[in-house]
């Protein structure tokens, strides 16, 4: 019985050591190094067979260098806060556009209840790349949007939204949109109707009972779905690459032209693990919304 | 034991001449020569700071319906899950026919159990889950199938073998777990709260069916409750516990009429509660009790000797108090008092009677006349009087 | 008392009009005549013709598939394992280590696993192949899985399995006789998300596959880059399709089991 536990333990956990943790260091390790023209394309690699002395060399030649880097060239300063402002302005209008509907499925009567929460998740099963490229057809200049637009007679000359910032803002709503209104929903859902007949009995009119009852009550799906959709698209690299123009900066596309045009390993590196450390105050916020409202459900 | 007192008005003398007739009471615990099927030596469990069992030792034996009986998180639960082999004991060993299975898996105990939430499996079939256990133990087909046919018809459900837990009552589904738990014929069974998921009307039906296919089986029951009036109905022992230890181990009528303490009295059954210094001995081994300043002494019979300013309690259930309008003559204990509180049950009243010292003490009498005959109400002042008999001098 | 209001009805008929019209547009499209794929031309399948015609992604599907199936049944076996031990492990060394492994990577940046993983294979001298995007998918979805399966843990009666351990079962017995059938329904949703996952990734994999092991997301990108096209548009209602008869399907199915069950259960009750 202590061989089979120790063998259900060890399995999964030798697997994410070797290939979750084990990776993260060595991307520490590379974004400590320097660039080589060499394969792999980065130094010093470690030489065990000089013993202890390699080690020592090895370490010796480690420096923090390309984070001094990261902070002398301003793209990836700019890169980093334009990510922010990116997934800021998105998540907020992710929650305006899925309060709504997740506030209109709790609503509705429960014999359709379990047909909404399909429709929102059938998007979800759907390849994201399909839906991101969706996109494309409908915003460009000559595409479906600009030529209702002109068809009704609203607009004369077409807008230009494909490759801007305006793109990636309703490509990040669409397509992270199940994650917002799923959690929003599932508080909605819980709460006890006769929460508000009781504020209505107390006085309140129905508008106010929803600001001062059903709002506050909802608020930790609301947090859980903002993290959940602002903690993806800082990092995001399909939508901006498909959707956003070259003055669309986002950390995520930075770090995969790093890579994979200027072969840059130790500073591609380097990005990732800045992002990384900015990821970990929204990831540690989100965990403790999840227990307080684990919590509160007891 | 204290002697029998019947309910006024109805006075009816204490009968000695109808001595048992029959077979011999079951008393195992009495007999030096019977070997216990289950000894706890010693035992202590503890759940990190948290001692969930202390020091505890205690015989149960064979054919015995043994009640364990306490509040939740007394221990009572714990001290189960040992004997089934979920939990392993931090110090002290378990004796079953005087070998410790403390070593041993559950799997591998004679030892099964009914647990509270039935625990049926979901996706087996009422059958299904009967022959589990047997089939585990290598069976024949054509065996199991019989002993599974047997076992249905143990508790009535031979219609429903093909259905599924999901597809039977509530009532079904606790005599399946029931089947289940004593179709492989163990030395002992371990029943966690078994009614405790039933209505009150089913419960007090399916106790007596607990009772009747423990007697047929002769299997030994060991039965976690907090409902005492259950364990008074079940048992053939209860062992009250309070703070992973046992309070007291006692036949069930012992354990209502002789509790060894204040703690046992109050858990079962109502009773007043009265606390007082010891004086003055009579011979009889009676002692005074005084209780407040300016009534006169209580006199009780303790269990054992009291020395003279021993702070005690004197307990005494409701039903041996009798209430009455005139002053009694020639009793023991009579005190004066004004109802402030009637609790009409149906077949008796509680009374609620408060006395001039402020305590409340409690009468009950049965309502033999009807509703225009009550002879008490609100407001009216009456006597309580008991013997000397009646109650108990309680030092723990 | 909860009302359906006016407003609920518009936002959610916008709401959902917002999620589906894309969709629809792009399944319109693919049966276009004319290869400008925003002017109508008349109906036509020979996209769908084309693309069954067309080697590269034919290829490229393959492999996808074969990565799919791969790496979600490797992921559902240590994805329900690692929820095993979360949910009934109890203590032991190191167990906050492992759930930190096993909640991070749902959180993680694409790009950052996919660089980590690759730096991984290049500094142990694999090369990359399908072999290593399995590994990658893996990794990540192993993670929903047991998220999946010790939702599915927790919310079950642990004393069924001490029941089976009590009737006489060893550790191993309970868990394939009782355990696993009933926690089977969360393995296999968890076995097919795992499967989407694995055939939606177009970063993990674009970092981890070698030349010749193109995954059909790595191809629709790098042709999709270029722009819209009749063809990915066929593709792409192909792909949708075959996801909504499968999730549609299955909540019916789930949706008539529990309708039963709870049909079961009255008439049990009345009885």
């Amino acid at each position: 019985m202590r061989a089979g536990k120790s063998f259900l333990i060890l399995v999964p956990y030798l697997w994410l050591l070797a290939l979750f943790l084990v990776p993260f260091g060595i991307v520490f390790k590379i974004s400590l190094s320097d660039t080589a023209l060499a394969i792999p394309p980065y130094m010093p690699t470690l030489d065990l067979s000089a013993g202890w002395a390699g080690v020592r060399e090895f370490l010796s030649e480690l420096d923090f260098e390309n984070y001094v880097f990261l902070t002398e060239d301003d793209l990836y300063f700019k890169a980093y806060m334009s990510s922010l402002g990116i997934a800021i302005v998105s998540t907020l209008l992710t929650l305006m556009v899925g309060y709504p509907i997740a506030y209109g499925m709790a609503n509705a009567s429960e014999r359709f209840r379990p047909m909404l929460m399909m429709l929102v998740i059938l998007p979800f099963w759907t390849s994201f790349l399909i839906r991101v490229y969706a996109w494309m057809g409908i915003l460009s200049n000559e595409g479906f949007l600009n030529q209702f637009l002109l068809w009704t007679g609203i607009i004369s000359d077409p807008l230009v939204i494909m490759n801007t910032n305006t793109a990636v803002y309703i490509g990040i709503v669409y397509t992270y949109l199940p994650f917002m209104v799923l959690p929003i929903y599932a508080t909605l859902e819980k709460l006890d109707g006769s929460l508000l007949e009781a504020a209505e009995d107390l006085g309140c009119g129905r508008i106010e009972a929803f600001w001062r009852v059903t709002v506050p009550l909802s608020r930790p799906g609301a947090l859980a779905g903002s993290f959940l959709v602002f903690i993806p698209a800082l990092g995001e690299f399909v939508i901006p690459s498909l959707l956003g123009g070259s003055s669309t900066l986002m950390i995520g596309k930075v770090l995969w032209e790093e890579f994979f045009s200027n072969r840059d390993w130790p500073v591609a590196s380097a990005v990732a693990v800045v992002l990384l450390m900015i990821l970990i105050v929204p990831i540690i916020l989100f965990q403790r919304n999840q227990q307080a409202a684990q919590e509160a459900d007891k | 034991m204290s002697e029998f007192e019947a309910h006024a008005p109805v006075e009816a003398p204490p009968s000695e001449d109808t001595a048992p007739i029959g077979p011999p009471a079951f008393a195992p615990w009495n007999d030096p020569d019977q070997k216990p099927l289950i000894q706890f030596r010693n035992v202590t469990k503890r759940f990190g700071d948290f001692t969930a069992i202390d020091k505890l030792t205690i015989d149960i034996y064979a054919k015995e319906f043994f009640a364990l009986l306490g509040p939740s998180g007394c221990g009572k639960t714990t001290l189960m899950r040992m004997l089934a082999g979920f939990e392993t004991p931090t110090e002290g060993d378990i004796l079953l026919d005087g070998k410790n299975i403390v070593p041993v898996p559950p799997n591998k105990r004679p030892v099964n159990m009914m647990f509270q939430s039935y625990a049926l499996f979901p996706h087996l079939t009422v059958a299904q889950n009967i022959a589990f256990g047997l089939e585990r133990s290598n069976m024949p087909k054509d065996k199991v199938a019989a002993r599974v046919d047997e076992m249905l018809k143990l508790v009535q459900l031979q219609k429903f073998g093909g259905r599924k837990p999901h597809q039977i009552s509530g009532g079904q589904r606790q005599r399946v777990a029931l089947a289940r738990s004593l179709a492989k014929a163990p030395k002992l069974l371990l029943l966690d709260e078994p009614l405790g998921a039933l209505d009150k009307k089913l419960r007090g039906e399916t106790q007596f069916e607990l009772m009747e296919i423990q007697e047929k089986t002769g299997t030994t029951f060991v039965i976690v409750t907090h409902d005492q009036e259950e364990a008074m109905t079940v048992a053939s022992r209860i062992a009250v516990m309070d703070h992973g230890r046992m309070v007291q181990v006692d036949t069930p009528d012992r354990i209502y009429e002789l509790p060894n303490s204040v703690y046992v009295a109050d858990f079962i059954g109502d009773v007043n509660l009265i606390e007082g210094n010891a004086a003055s001995h009579h011979k009889d081994g009676k002692v005074e009790i005084h209780w407040a300043e300016g009534a006169p002494p209580i006199v009780g019979t303790p269990m054992v000797p009291v020395a003279n300013g021993t702070r005690c309690t004197f307990g005494i259930r409701p039903e041996k108090v009798h209430i009455t309008k005139k002053l009694p003559e020639g009793k023991a204990n009579i005190v004066r008092g004004k109802i402030v509180d009637i609790a009409y049950l149906g077949n008796i009243s509680t009374y609620h009677v408060a006395l001039p010292t402020g305590e409340i003490i409690k009468a009950q009498a049965s309502n033999n006349r009807r509703i225009e005959r009550r002879r008490f109400t609100w407001d009216d002042e009456v006597w309580l009087w008991w013997s000397e008999t009646a109650g108990v001098v309680l030092t723990g | 008392m909860k009302r359906f209001t006016w407003f609920n009805a518009v936002s959610l008929t916008l709401g959902f009009a917002f999620l589906y019209i894309p969709m629809l547009i792009l399944i319109i499209f693919s049966f276009n005549e004319s290869k400008l794929v925003t002017v109508w031309a008349g109906f036509s399948t020979k996209w769908y013709g084309e693309l069954l015609q067309n080697e590269a992604f034919l290829d490229a599907a393959w492999v996808t598939i074969k990565v799919a199936v791969l790496s979600s049944t490797a992921a559902t076996v240590l994805g329900t394992m690692a929820a095993y031990v979360i949910v009934r492990g109890g203590r032991f060394y190191g167990r906050t280590l492992f759930s930190g492994m096993i909640y991070a990577p749902l959180v993680m940046p694409e790009v950052i696993t996919g660089l980590s993983l690759l730096l991984l294979f290049i500094a142990i001298g694999l090369d990359r192949g399908v072999f290593t995007i399995v590994l990658a998918h893996t990794t990540f979805s192993m993670c929903y899985v047991s998220v999946v399966v010790s939702s599915r843990l927790v919310s079950f009666d642990r004393s069924v399995e001490e029941a089976a351990l009590d009737l006489g079962c060893t550790p191993f017995e309970a868990f394939r006789l009782v355990t696993l059938p009933i926690i089977f329904p969360a393995v296999l949703s968890g076995w097919l998300l795992a499967f989407t996952l694995s055939l939606d990734d177009l970063v993990i994999a674009s970092f981890t596959a070698g030349p010749s092991s193109t995954t059909l997301p790595i191809k629709i990108f790098s042709s999709v880059r270029l722009g819209v096209s009749p063809e990915i548009n066929a593709l792409s209602t192909i792909m949708i399709a075959i996801v909504a008869v499968g999730v549609i399907s299955a909540s019916l199915v789930s949706k008539r089991a529990i309708a039963r069950q709870a049909k079961e259960t009255q008439e049990a009750v009345r009885a």
